[in-house]
This record gives C-alpha cells, structure tokens and sequence, in this order.
C-alpha cells in the first residue's frame, strides 16, 4: 500500500498548506462580497416577511441570511456557526478538506503517470494538471452557472449540481483527449466534449428578481476566478512536489 | 509479471485514493445535509459550486 501511503500523506499535507493560504485569500476576496450581499438577502427577507405576514416564519426566527428560497426551507433548528471567527474556523476547515479531495484527485494522477513514465512528477507538470483542474472545475461550469451570491435567486439546486457535474466530467474528458490522444479525431471528438455541455445550456429562471446589485455579482465573480487561480497553481505544484518526495522514499525502502 | 502486477497495484491505489478525494469533495461541496451546508457555506460560493 506504499502508492496510496504517498498519495495520501501528500495530499493531507499540501491541502492543509493551499486550504489555509486560500482561507486567508478568501477573507480579502469572497468573503466580504458574500457579507454585504447577505444584508441585501436579509433585507429582502424581512420585507417578504412583513408583506406576506407569515406569522410561522416570524415565530421561527428565521434569521439566517442563506436561504430564502421556498424549494430550500431550513426550518429554525438547523445548526449553524456563530458569525465572526467560528464562521471563519468552519470556512477554513472546508476549504482544508475541499483541498485534500482535490489533491488527492491529483495525486492520483501523479502516480499512475509516474509509473506509466517511470520518472516522478515535477512540480511544473502539476502546476499544469492543476491548471486543467482549474479549467475543469471553476472555468466551464462557472461559464454556464457563474459565482453565485447568496441572495441571487438561481434554478432549483439539484439541476444545477447535475448540470456543474456534466460540465465538469465533459471538460475534464475534452481535455483528456486533446492531450493525450494526438489525433485529429480525438482532438475533434475532444472540442465537440468540451463545447457539448454549454450547447445544453444550464438550468436558469426565467425571471431572476434580485436586490443584490449586479455590479457586487461582477466583483464577485472576478473574486472566485482569482482564488480559484491561486488554489488550483498552489494545489498542482505543491502536491507534485510533495508526492514525488514520498514516491521516491517509498521506492527507495521498496 | 512482478513489474505487470505492480502496474496494477499501484493504478488500484491511485483509483482508491481518487475516489475517497471525490467523496471528501462531494460531502463538503454537494451534500444537502443543512448542518454541512451551513458549515460549509462560504467554500461553496467561493469555489462556485451551486448552493442553495
């Protein structure tokens, strides 16, 4: 089990590294846009409260900023951290693990790789890989479904999951074809897979009817794509590095 | 055949770890458990995975 001890120390470590780095990125980039849009969705909340008089939801106290669709009712008891630093501290926590599945997604990658090749990863070729990752999983669904704000009505949740899904296996197939199958009907076959789930079209409303100012949706939406940028350069180099370092010593002791 | 076999080993590792990285992903990012969500809730929108 040497190959998957490596993956997986490597990916624990470069996740807990990008996870905390990306934490502290978010906290000047995300984090302040999904505040402010929380006190428009709050305002409008209340106002849809008070208009509608629904005395079940003043009763509950419904006074988190998150939900206010009818699909997605929370209900009053459902946990949730306390604003300030428990909020952050759960933030970062996520960030860490959403970190170690997708280094060890990459990782994954790095071993079959180096042993098809026989020679380790380097980290320029993760930087690469972590590249396509951010192609693959911030760049073509966020063309059909862009950053959302909390407070921006959107499709029902499911069909967008489904539609973020598709995206992603579609491009990641794409690519895979571009790159390692050097044909032209790969390559042809590869762009059709890349262009196919945007042809679909992703779920959105009809009618979308907001508070939040479209300009705070822009910054928002540069502010993802930039994190995501430093998430996905940090993960692929510092995961190749680190796992390589492990491969080595596992080969080595093998 | 020992080289063949350890192809092996070391492609059925790799798809181990694969998939427990998907799973990881998919629990912080995609469940619909509301302690989760709520948990995770800023990584979702950071990362632009849909929510809510």
């Amino acid at each position: 089990m040497s190959t998957f001890r490596s993956i997986v120390f490597s990916s624990v470590i470069a996740g807990f590294i990008v996870g905390l780095i990306v934490t502290v990125a978010q906290q000047f980039g995300t984090v302040p846009l999904i505040l402010k849009a929380e006190v428009f969705e709050k305002a409008a909340e209340t106002h849809q409260h008070d208009a509608a008089a629904a005395p079940q939801a003043a009763a509950a106290g419904h006074d988190h900023a998150g939900h206010s669709h009818a699909d997605h009712d929370h209900g009053a008891e459902a946990w949730e951290p306390r604003e300030g630093l428990e909020r952050n501290a759960y933030t970062a926590a996520a960030n860490v693990l959403t970190a170690i599945g997708f280094a060890l997604l990459l990782a994954g990658f790095f071993a079959v790789r180096s042993g098809a090749t026989g020679e380790s990863v380097s980290w320029h070729e993760g930087l690469m890989w972590g590249l396509a990752g951010f192609a693959v999983f911030t760049i073509a669904p966020g063309l059909g479904l862009p950053p959302e704000l909390p407070g921006v009505p959107a499709a029902p949740l499911l069909s967008r999951q489904i539609w973020w899904l598709t995206a992603v296996l579609a491009t990641a197939a794409g690519l895979a074809l571009i790159v390692f199958r050097r044909s032209v009907p790969a390559a042809i076959a590869g762009v059709i897979l890349l262009i196919l789930p945007h042809l679909i079209g992703a779920p959105e409303l009809e009618h979308v009817e907001t508070n939040v100012p479209s300009s705070l949706s822009h910054q928002f939406m540069v502010a993802v794509t930039m994190t995501s940028l430093v998430f996905w350069s940090l993960l692929g180099a510092l995961t190749s590095a680190i796992f390589a370092h492990f491969d080595r010593r596992a080969e080595m002791s093998a | 055949m020992p080289v063949a076999s350890g192809q092996v080993g070391r492609l059925s590792q790799a798809l181990m770890a694969m998939v427990l990285g998907v799973f990881i992903v998919g629990v912080v990012g995609f469940s619909h458990i509301d302690v989760i969500h709520n948990a995770a809730h800023d990584v979702r929108h950071s990362n632009a995975f849909p929510c809510h």
